[in-house]
């Protein structure tokens, strides 16, 4: 071991700077400029010269959101059936298996219970590099009994989109899992538990067009891609250039279509100040918002 | 050879075997059993004919020019029909047809996207495709049939939602969700029916009901088959392929747990007979309308929750 130990000392001093910038640089597509991957990440992966959020996963969501990281997870054991055999260039089976191995998830999605300063809530946080994101049966159903959990323990839910939409591979399975989770939806809404939705890059398709939208608050970080048909879609459709600045956040919410843009920084204290507005006061950590 | 020729080549065997037996034998006792069990043979096999034809075969069916559209139904399913316009925020989407009508002598809501025939029609209509004021429209009425304890009736036909600037502007995938919520929670019987195709999201916007009906020769699926060709195969002409692995045939969705029951369609497609379409859907619809009819409210919205709720749960725990 010592030699090795040695050896890698050596290789660190000797090939300093090539070392180090190899993997340890990234460059920002806000702004195209060279920054430390290590300065990235230190600001939430929020680009520290122009404000960029890059896309995180859901671990680090969960991380940013909950208290302490620290969270009780629950159905995380369901996993797709490949109920259509569905092979196109790739075989489904494998693509599941990969997306798996990438990300050590079973599907899209991770349901968790923990706190957010101090006050207690479900968050079901959607895994884009699993499959895009896209919801089938199985984020369909995660989905619905986080809603469902909420509903019946009375726990403020918080959504975290990150989404292609539906997962072709599923078919019409995927389809119809809109309808079952916006039912459940219509029944938390009964029950007056709050939902705040959070969209981030991307948002498109089957999950804007379902629960992603129907949040009491729906709010999104800056600069995420939503929408309901994807842009290349509508650029084929009419035959024209999309305008800069289409259906990023910014855009939604100068339509009307967002309730707020909220910093990767803010957004913990804005949903607790959300939940605040909408649960019955009890004693719990202040949240402050600053209001620059 | 494939299964439809198969099925074909048993077909032309039967006739001609049933042209030796007329030729050569007189009608007696036995020659008749022979004829009885060669036009069963025959029954079960233009049955199995049908099941046979290609999800792409099905696909230019459900889209065929000449098929029967919602105002083709309106105007043979419906008395009194009298048509509401707008969403009273924005505009009035004549894709999307919303009116009071009468089934069967009783007040009911009828709302079906309309795709139009000529040109002009299917300009004005914009090709069946609605905007979020469509949807708005849709479920602003419905709650009016609601608020008076109307029946709702919708008749989907289209490729799906409108994919545009002005669409996505005014909040297409907020109007959808908005009307998957409130559908799920409608306090009066709603049947939809897919009488051509139901294109995804923009179809189920309108078909979150008690039953979910398709005619024989629609589709209904997530997206075109052109469309999951481009994405999955990178290649749009692989479409009939994609059309046969995405499963959007009625027959599909009924095994898929997906739908509640299949409308028979004349021989051929709906297209070759409106009358006998209309009729056959008709006959479908009173049938579970005065079913439904006899629900409690509770029972009702329960079961309309449980459906969708157990629907497509297609996952295994371990
Ligand atoms: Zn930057």
């Amino acid at each position: 071991m010592a030699w090795f130990k040695r050896e890698s000392g050596d290789l660190d001093n000797s090939g300093k700077k090539t070392v180090r910038t190899e993997g340890l640089w990234v460059k920002c597509e806000g702004c195209r400029q060279i920054i430390w991957k290590k300065d990235l990440e230190e600001n939430l992966n929020v680009c520290p010269k122009c404000q960029k959020h890059f896309r995180i996963d859901a671990r680090a969501r969960l991380a940013l959101l909950l208290d302490d990281n620290q969270y009780e997870t629950f159905d995380g054991n369901l996993s797709s059936t490949d109920p259509l055999k569905f092979v196109d260039l790739k075989a489904y089976s494998s693509r599941l298996r990969q997306a798996e191995h990438d990300t050590g998830l079973k599907d899209a999605v991770i349901n968790a219970q923990g706190k957010l300063l101090g006050r207690p809530v479900i968050a079901s946080v959607m895994e884009y590099a699993f499959i895009g994101g896209s919801m089938g049966a199985v984020v369909g159903e995660m989905i619905t009994r986080a809603v469902e959990r909420a509903a019946e323990t009375k726990t403020p839910l918080i959504i975290v989109s990150a989404s292609g939409g539906a997962r072709m591979m599923e078919g019409v399975i995927s389809l119809m899992q809109l309808a079952k989770i916006s039912a459940a939806l219509a029944r938390l809404d009964k029950v007056k538990v709050p939902y705040v939705s959070v969209l981030t890059d991307p948002t498109t398709g089957g999950v804007t067009a379902s629960f992603a939208m129907l949040g009491d608050l729906n709010i999104a970080e800056p600069g995420a891609l939503i929408g309901f048909a994807g842009p290349r879609v509508i650029e084929q459709t009419i035959r024209q250039k999309l305008p800069a600045g289409f259906q990023r956040s910014e855009f939604l919410l100068e339509h009307g279509m967002l309730d707020a843009v909220v910093h990767r920084k803010e957004m913990k204290p804005y949903i607790a100040r959300a939940l605040d507005f909408m649960t019955a006061a009890v004693s719990r950590q202040p949240s402050a918002v600053s209001t620059s | 050879m494939n299964p439809i020729q198969k099925v074909q080549q048993e077909l032309d065997q039967i006739e001609r075997q049933v042209a030796l037996i007329e030729a050569n034998a007189g009608q007696n006792e036995g020659t008749r059993k022979q004829l009885d069990k060669l036009q069963e043979r025959v029954q079960i096999l233009r049955e199995e004919m049908k099941g046979l034809q290609t999800a792409w075969q099905k696909t230019e069916l459900a889209r065929h020019p000449q098929r029967p559209q919602t105002l083709d139904y309106i105007e043979r399913l419906f008395t009194d029909f009298s048509e509401i316009h707008g969403d009273r925020s924005f505009g009035d989407d004549a894709a999307v047809i919303c009116g009071m009508a009468r089934f069967h002598g009783e007040e009911v809501l009828v709302i079906g996207t309309q795709k139009g025939r000529d040109m002009k029609q299917r300009v004005y209509r914009n090709f069946g495709t609605p905007h979020p004021e469509g949807y708005r429209k849709a479920i602003r009425i419905m709650q009016v049939a609601e608020k008076f304890r109307r029946p709702i009736f919708t008749l989907v036909d289209t490729d799906g939602a409108y994919p545009g600037i002005h669409a996505e502007e005014r909040g297409q995938a907020e109007a959808i969700a908005y009307n998957l919520r409130e559908m799920a929670r409608l306090e009066v019987p709603i049947i939809a029916t897919v009488i051509g195709v139901g294109g995804s999201g923009g179809a189920l916007a309108i078909a979150v009901a008690d039953r979910v009906l398709m005619m024989e020769n629609s589709i209904y699926s997530v997206i075109s088959p052109e469309g999951c060709a481009a994405i999955m195969w990178r290649d749009a002409t692989k479409k009939e392929l994609a059309a046969e692995a995405m499963r959007i045939t009625a027959t599909d969705l009924s095994e898929l747990g997906c739908i509640d029951d299949i409308v028979p369609e004349p021989e051929g497609g709906a297209h070759r007979d409106y009358e006998a379409a209309a009729n056959l859907l008709d006959v479908s619809l009173q049938k579970h309308f005065a079913e439904l009819k006899k629900m409690p409210l509770p029972e009702l919205l329960s079961s309309r929750y449980d459906k969708f709720r157990t629907m497509a749960q297609y996952f295994k725990t371990e």
